[in-house]
């Protein structure tokens, strides 16, 4: 039961397999859905297969190889026919990319982990490094700062890609915070396991955010998203955090993670 | 030292709510990064040095016993002993053997991280020697009788006023009886009282930062001078050093000192750069009667043979965690035993055992901030992970983590369900959370709301399910 239900490839274009990921499809669908709408303005043919779940982090991050080779294996199965496997989030991006590690003594398995590495791109650096896309149209009057996400940043070298985008768009203003690439305390069970060292890091970044003085805050994770979101809404600060690609997307028209619903997104 | 690495959780919450130790780490917390990274900017052939040293180190693990009997036998040649220690305690025998042998009554001690690994002061103390640490952070440290809280800054956790209320307590008998206020008082302070004990000492103990097999030379750097007088005024000269320590040649050893330097301080290169190689010789106009070297196994050579040979790479210059979010959230007393943050976590699992420390491993977000700026580009995450794994295997874990992670993962490898299970949970958290948005609390999540944040609320739908009725309309 893989993809299928989508529209036909025109030939020339690039079939791409969206990889959502879990929090994106539980949390955030506008995520999806903006990912969906810039792969196609970078003339990609966009398929979902229905068959993806997780990609597996949980697992490998918490010593379970076993577990997460598992969880691979299906998404290796469930992406193989792709052209480009895209992953709007650096972190399940850079899993995904991890993938050949866990089949060292299976050699089938391991090439086709290989295979599956080897196309598989996080979203905004596949849309500037991979399409060329230079520009977005979209407009968002807003004053916005920007949280490099751990493994985006280093695992994929993800720094100024979201800026070139966002710097094309109508009407946003970008302040970048203090220590932007300091980690927001999230990683994955390290919040919950860990949570008052977690905590004391986020209100850290949350600081550095509300001392930018932005309306928005954006970010290409939306773990360290829902984490920074919970804190700055248990600050009751005015500042509202959505996923880049919404707004690269220009539909960062609903309200913000956590914001109450119907609230349009606009400032408290 | 006994390790407290069990109690990692209690302790990482005690320190998050020590107010002077927030303000000393506080104070100390971009010092270090900044000036690293001045530093790094400054040397173009930064990167290509990093190489050069991973080549270097790797080459000499490789063939570890080769360059190890060299550097012995340089060491003998020059007319100095060297001594196998395989344990903790065989260092300790040796150490407190060669003082008792010498006569020894005052020791002096440069700063020496396998020192405090294998417990040498205690060691020291109980056999009756006098132990007087020379390195200031390390002296303020034995004041207080604490363990070092960082491996290049002993003492970071330390405020100014804290500092000037140690030597206010400890300094009357030398004739302090003011208290001191600034910096360079404290500092000329301890220098007055070293000066004397560095004088009366009959054994200087110092570590090294690395060895040199053609030489069998010791090298140690430090920002004080408290190394050369330490190894040169005393009659005996012991160094105590961790197997890993040795490099092939001089050149070598330059090429790691300029990594290591601006890795840990932002330095081009340290104040001192201290080279010892054997006893005095005829016609010396100063240094050690006897040179003694006690090499360190302690379970180096059994990191060789697995999975952990890239951390004995490591040059010990604290760079992983001056960057580490969570070392600078908590200090390194949390750590519970002598290295902390990230290469700390490696090493403290394997020496102490996962059953001990198994916090340590899993207290990271795996951001990877430490492997970027590791001079010797120890994957420290990898490693990290590794020990995970091993926990996990050794079934030490905590057991409803496993069981979820079972679940789970059973879960993502049943599509229908996953799709059924996903629907029902965004709709359920979004109708709950209602008009807020977001939740202040959930039973059975109290975990993440320990952390001082709200949850915000799922959106209502799947992105699944959204796609899906989007695809039936376009069709239409
Ligand atoms: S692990 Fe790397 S960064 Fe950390 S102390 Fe060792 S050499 Fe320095």
């Amino acid at each position: 039961m893989t993809a299928a239900t989508e529209m036909p490839a025109t030939p020339g274009r690039p079939r791409v397999g969206l990889f959502v990921t879990c929090l994106a499809d539980i949390y955030r669908p506008n995520v999806g859905l903006a990912a969906v709408a810039l792969l196609e303005q970078a003339d990609c043919s966009v398929e979902v297969p229905q068959a993806q779940t997780c990609c597996g982090q949980p697992s490998y991050n918490n010593g379970d190889l076993a577990g997460a080779a598992k969880t691979a294996r299906h998404t290796i199965e469930a992406f193989e026919e792709f052209d480009y496997v895209v992953v709007p989030s650096g972190s399940c991006a850079g899993m995904l990319r991890d993938y050949p590690r866990l089949f060292a003594s299976e050699s089938g398995w391991r090439q086709r982990a290989e295979a599956m590495a080897g196309k598989t791109h996080e979203l905004i650096s596949f849309l500037t490094d991979v399409r060329g896309m230079a520009a977005v149209q979209a407009s968002f009057g807003r004053v916005v700062t920007y949280h490099d996400s751990c493994h985006g940043l280093r695992a994929l070298r993800i720094k100024e890609q979201p800026r070139r985008l966002l710097a094309s768009v109508d009407g946003l203003e970008l302040r970048e915070m203090g220590d932007s690439e300091v980690c927001c305390g999230f990683g994955g069970t390290f919040c919950v396991k860990y949570p008052e060292i977690s905590g004391r890091m986020v209100a850290d970044k949350a600081a550095a955010i509300t001392a930018t003085g932005a309306d928005v805050v954006l970010g290409g994770d939306l773990g360290c998203l829902l984490n920074i979101a919970g804190r700055l809404g248990r600050e009751g600060g005015g500042v509202h955090v959505y996923h880049v690609a919404e707004v690269l997307a220009g539909i960062a028209d609903v309200p913000g993670l956590g914001d109450p619903p119907g609230s349009g997104g606009e400032p408290r | 030292m006994q390790p407290l690495s069990h109690a990692f959780k209690e302790r990482s919450v005690q320190a998050l709510q020590d107010e002077t130790l927030q303000v000393a780490l506080n104070r100390a917390k971009d010092g270090f990064a900044v000036k690293r990274a001045r530093a790094v900017d400054g040397l173009p052939e930064f990167d290509a040095l990093r190489d050069r040293a991973v080549a270097i180190r790797n080459h000499t693990l490789e063939h570890l016993d080769h360059y190890l009997e060299r550097y012995a036998d340089a060491v003998e040649r020059s007319g100095g002993r060297v001594h196998w220690a395989s344990s903790a305690e065989d260092a300790r025998r040796i150490v407190v053997d060669i003082c008792r042998a010498a006569g020894a009554r005052m020791i002096t001690k440069g700063k020496s991280m396998v020192g405090e690994e294998v417990g040498v002061n205690d060691a020291l103390e109980e056999a009756g020697f006098e132990v007087v640490e020379t390195d200031l952070g390390e002296y303020i440290i034995q004041l207080a009788h604490e363990p070092p809280s960082h491996i290049i800054v002993p003492a970071v956790h330390k405020t100014r006023g804290q500092i000037a209320d140690l030597f206010h307590e400890n300094h009357q008998k030398y004739g302090l009886h003011r208290k001191l206020s600034e910096v360079p008082e404290m500092v000329n302070e301890a220098r007055q009282v070293l000066r004397a004990k560095y004088l009366a000492a009959d054994v200087g103990i110092t570590g090294a930062n690395f060895l040199i097999a053609e030489t069998g030379t010791n090298v140690i750097v430090t920002n004080e001078g408290n190394g050369d007088l330490t190894c040169s005024l005393p009659r005996v000269h012991i160094v105590t050093a961790g197997i890993e320590k040795v490099v092939p040649t001089a050149e070598d050893a330059t090429t790691l000192l300029r990594l290591l330097a601006r890795s840990a301080t932002g330095q081009d290169l340290t104040t001192y750069t201290t080279f010892s190689t054997g006893p005095k010789r005829s016609g010396d106009t100063d240094g050690p009667d006897e040179y003694h070297v006690v090499l360190v196994d302690s379970g180096r050579s059994s990191m060789l043979a697995d999975d952990f040979r890239e951390m004995l790479r490591c040059i010990r210059c604290g760079a992983c965690m001056n960057h580490c979010p969570v070392y600078g959230a908590i200090g390194g007393h949390a750590y519970g035993w002598v290295y902390p943050g990230p290469m700390g976590s490696v090493l403290t699992p394997l020496s102490v055992g996962l059953k001990e420390a198994g916090n340590l491993p899993n207290a990271c977000t795996l951001n990877g901030h430490c492997a970027e700026v590791c001079p010797v580009r120890i994957p420290l995450p990898d490693l990290l992970r590794t020990l995970r794994h091993r926990e996990y295997q050794l079934r030490l874990g905590l057991k409803p983590l496993r069981w979820g992670l079972a679940a789970w993962v059973w879960f993502t490898s049943h599509p229908r369900i996953y799709r059924l299970g996903t629907r029902v949970q965004a709709r359920m958290l979004a109708l709950l959370a209602g008009r807020k948005g977001r939740f202040t609390r959930m039973p059975l999540a109290g975990s993440w709301f320990k952390g001082g944040r709200d949850l915000p609320a799922p959106q209502g739908e799947t992105f699944m399910a959204v796609w899906k009725r989007r695809q039936r309309e376009r069709k239409q």
